[in-house]
Parts: structure tokens; sequence; C-alpha cells
């Protein structure tokens, strides 16, 4: 699971989008959108309601349909890479006739692993995350929070090169969010995944971040890429240090600006 | 007495108030007891037509004709359905047809398929699937078409190959409502089937029971088997209720 590339990756562009477009309804919301997305990294896409944040992520992970472009993942196509997706509405995703242990073992039986394999891989999930709740539940019986680790969890099995994460936090309460942000990152730091989430909250956004990919209104351009290098793991704390306000209100400064320029 | 326990005794108060209702309607002679038997002679009636046995021979015949009729449609119906439902503009291009026969009252088919079938048994089957056939397809098409599309997506980006996708994700997301399309089936199926044995020329069943008990104005004998038949669609709906709370254990909840 350890994978060294996180320092010999991470200045290499992973996940590479060209020329991407796309229109809803004769209403062009992407035109000849082009992102480069680091290896390794934690990008969060933050942006105006309706520009197309989610849209975005979804039409790199495959879930929608792009009108033209090309999305490579280290040169390989969609369908030659391994990605993971959460959903921001975890009851939904997961499979409720399954419980919690076989919901996160599924993708991996699937892959046709035998049960050795699987039984060891869902272990090495348990004791990244730290779970203490029971996992022979059922979805239904979890709270909440159970129920987005579980999704994350699952989504993680298979080892994928990219998470995308889709307002994940936006149905939790903010102990949970605490919670699954810091073993958000913590699994990048061991496992050197990529990430790409889509946040409507400027702290979730920040906090995770080592880029903040600021989004403008339609048709949506890239308003700034912002680097935010501070030192991991940060801690519930951080988010009160100077070095995160600024970079906060920067993006906030940005965010406005956008707001007003064509409202 | 504890309220709970009062409570508890609720579900009884319809039935025993029936039975007050009956047994004074009798008594009182607001109704001909030519006409109405009173409930405990009714009711100790029953005891003796299955003490004697006399009861089996039909009550057999027509749970046997309802199970073959079920069987028959669910096992077309299902796969039907789903299949239907997996494939939205098929589905649409028959879905007039489905709602229309399913609009249709099963029981203004059987001219028709006396005419096809003859007054046989399996004429009886036969219709009593057709009835049952049309709303387990209904059921299990809608299962398909309404699956969670945030599950089919969580394993699309899984790399889940179609088929296991379909069997996996669509099939499990269809049980729920195609449970409720085999319990209103298997409901339609004995309706239609006591309604055939009443007017398909009959030697045996409940439904034959029943309509000659009251041509030779046994009348003793037409209520109780009222009460029977009465008894088994509720059992059948019951068991169906038991199996699809053990089987569904999500439904509702998810």
């Amino acid at each position: 699971m350890e994978k060294a590339m996180q320092e010999v990756g991470s200045k290499r562009a992973h996940v590479t989008i060209q020329k991407l477009c796309k229109e809803f309804a004769g209403v062009t919301l992407y035109k000849d959108f082009n992102l480069d997305i680091k290896k390794g990294k934690i990008v969060s896409v933050f942006g105006p309601n309706g520009c197309g944040k989610s849209t975005l992520i979804n039409m790199i992970a495959g879930l929608m349909k792009m009108d033209s472009g090309q999305v490579l993942f280290d040169g390989k196509t969609l369908e030659q890479t391994k990605i993971g997706y959460v959903f921001q509405n975890y009851r939904d995703a997961l499979f409720p006739w399954m419980t919690a242990w076989d919901n996160i073992a599924y993708p991996l039986k699937r892959m046709g692993m035998n049960k050795a394999q699987v039984c060891a891989r869902v272990e090495e999930l348990i004791n990244l995350f730290e779970i203490k709740f029971n996992l022979k539940q059922f979805p239904y019986e979890l709270s909440g929070g159970q129920q987005q680790t579980t999704s994350i969890m699952r989504a993680l099995a298979c080892e994928p090169e990219v998470l995308f994460l889709d307002e994940p936090f936006s149905a939790l309460d903010f102990e949970m969010t605490l919670f699954i942000r810091e073993k958000l990152q913590e699994t990048n730091l061991k496992t050197g995944v990529t990430m790409v989430i889509v946040s409507h909250d400027l702290e979730d956004a920040v906090f995770l971040a080592d880029q903040i990919l600021l989004l403008t209104r339609r048709p949506t351009q890239i308003a700034a890429l912002l680097n935010f290098d501070m030192a991991r793991p940060r801690l519930a704390q951080s988010v009160s240090e100077p070095e995160f306000i600024a970079i906060k209100s920067e993006a906030l400064k940005i965010f406005q600006h956008e707001m007003h320029r064509s409202a | 007495m504890p309220l709970h326990f009062l409570k508890r005794l609720l579900p009884l108060a319809g039935p025993v108030f029936l039975y007050l209702l009956w047994s004074t309607a009798v008594s009182a002679k607001w109704v001909s007891a030519t006409l109405l038997p009173s409930p405990s002679t009714t009711i100790m009636y029953m005891f003796h037509v299955f003490a004697t046995g006399s009861i089996f021979p039909d009550l057999w015949a027509t749970v046997a004709r309802t199970f073959y009729a079920f069987v028959g449609a669910s096992l077309i119906g299902v796969p039907l359905g789903v299949a239907l439902g997996s494939s939205p503009p098929i589905y649409k291009s028959v879905e007039f047809l489905i709602d229309f026969f399913r609009s249709t009252p099963s029981s203004a088919l059987i001219p028709l398929f006396m005419l096809i079938f003859g007054i046989t048994d399996v004429n009886k089957i036969a219709i009593a699937a057709f009835a049952a056939i049309l709303v387990i397809i209904f059921n299990s098409a809608y299962g398909v078409m309404n699956a969670k599309k945030t599950r089919v997506m969580a394993a699309q980006t899984m790399g889940i190959s179609r088929f296991h996708i379909f069997k996996d994700v669509l099939l499990m997301e269809s049980l729920p409502q195609t449970f409720i399309g085999l319990r209103t089936g298997i409901s339609l199926a004995l309706v239609i089937v006591i309604v055939a044995e009443m007017f398909i020329g009959s030697e045996n069943g409940l439904g034959h029971r029943i309509i000659d008990a009251q041509q030779v104005f046994n009348i003793k004998d037409m209520y109780s088997s009222i009460l029977v038949t009465g008894a088994l669609g509720y059992f059948l709906n019951l068991i169906f209720m038991v199996i699809e709370r053990r089987l569904i254990h999500w439904g509702g909840k998810a």
C-alpha cells in the first residue's frame, strides 16, 4: 500500500484535462477548459453556485459525458485507470442489502480477489480509519458519519490512483467532518492517492488542499489555482493560524470578485 | 389493566365488534335467520367441515390453482419486468398495453379465455396467471427503473462490468418493488381463481363450493366457505409480508 510516489511524482501532472467542452441545454458550461492535477496532491474545487464543480469531477470520473475534450491519467484513459468516488449522499451510494463490511469488500470481490486477500485489505482499511463501530451492521443501522466513513473506505478499497469526493462533508455534523478530514489527509499522506474534492465550504476546501482550484461563473474558467503548502499533518486548530487565514481570505477575495464580476 | 396491555388488544377490537354486530343482527331479527346464520353457528360449522375434512378437497383445489397461476406468472413476469425496466424505450413502447390490461378487470376476460382454453382447469389457472402477471411485470419494471442512480454510478466508478451492475445492483434495487408486485399478484390470482371456479364449470374449489351452497340454500356452508376464502387470502398475504420482511430487510429504510 505504501507507494513511494509522493516525493518522486509530486511535480508531475497526474490528471490532464484538455480542451474540455460541455453544454447544458444550449448554455455553455465549459469551453476549452484545461487543467493539470499533480500526482499525490489534494485539489479542492471551489466556485460559485451553478459553475459546474460537480459536473467537472463527474466528467473526469466518467459519470457524465463531455461534449468534447480529453482526460488522461498518467497518459492512460479512464478505462485503464482505477478511480474511487465518494458521493455527497452516502445513503443513496451504499448498498443497503449488504453489511458495511460487505460494501467495502464488494469492489474487491468483483476484482477477483480471493477471500483471504479481501479480508486482509478490509482489515488494512479498518486499521487506517481506526474503525470502532461494528461493520457487520447494515448501512441503515449506522450514523451518517459512519456511513460516509464506510463509503470512503469502499472507494479506497481497490487502491485507486485518484479519489474523487463530491461534497463529502455537506451532510455531516461538525465532529464527523473533523474526523473524516483528518482521515482523508492521513490516507493521502500514507498512500499518495491523488484527491479531487468538491466543496461548498471554504474552510473544508482549504484545510485539505495542496491546491485550491477557484472557478469562475459560467462559462466556467479557472479564476485561480492557489498553492497552499502549509505543513502536514494539519490539525483541527491549524485553521486559526495566520498562514491558514491568509490563504482563506485570498481565496475569498477571488471568489467574491468572481461573484460580482458578472452577476 | 395496564394501558400498554390494552393497546396490544386493539387489533382485536374490530373483529369483536363485527362479531357482536353480527350476532345482534341475527338475535334481534334485523336480518332473517334463513339468510344469515348466527356467527357462532357459522364458526361451529366451519370447525365441522374442517373436522370431517369435507372442506379439504375444495380448499386444496383453490390453493393449488392459485399457486400454479402465481408461480407461472412470477416465472415469466419477474424476468420480463426486469428486462423491460432495464430498457426504458422498450418499456415505453408496451407501457400502454400493460396499463390498459392492468386496468381491465380480468374477470371481464373470462369469456375470451373460455373460447381459447375451453372449460378446463388450465383456463382457470391461465386467467388468474394473466391477472397476476401484469402487476408483477409492472412492479418489477418500475423497481428497476426507479433504482437509485447513485448506486449504479457508485458501481460504475468501481469499474464493475455492466452485467454485474445489473445483477448486483439493479436487480437488488428492484427487489422491494418486485415483492409488492408478487404480493399483489398472489392476491389477484386468488380473486380470479375464486371467480373462475364460480362461473367456469368446476367440480371443486372454494368458489365452486360457495356458489353450490348458495344454489341449494345451504347458507351455513356458504358463509363458512366465504370465511375460509377470506382466511386463505389473509394468510397468503401474511406469508408474503413475513418473507418480505426477512428478505428485504432494508425496505423503507434506505
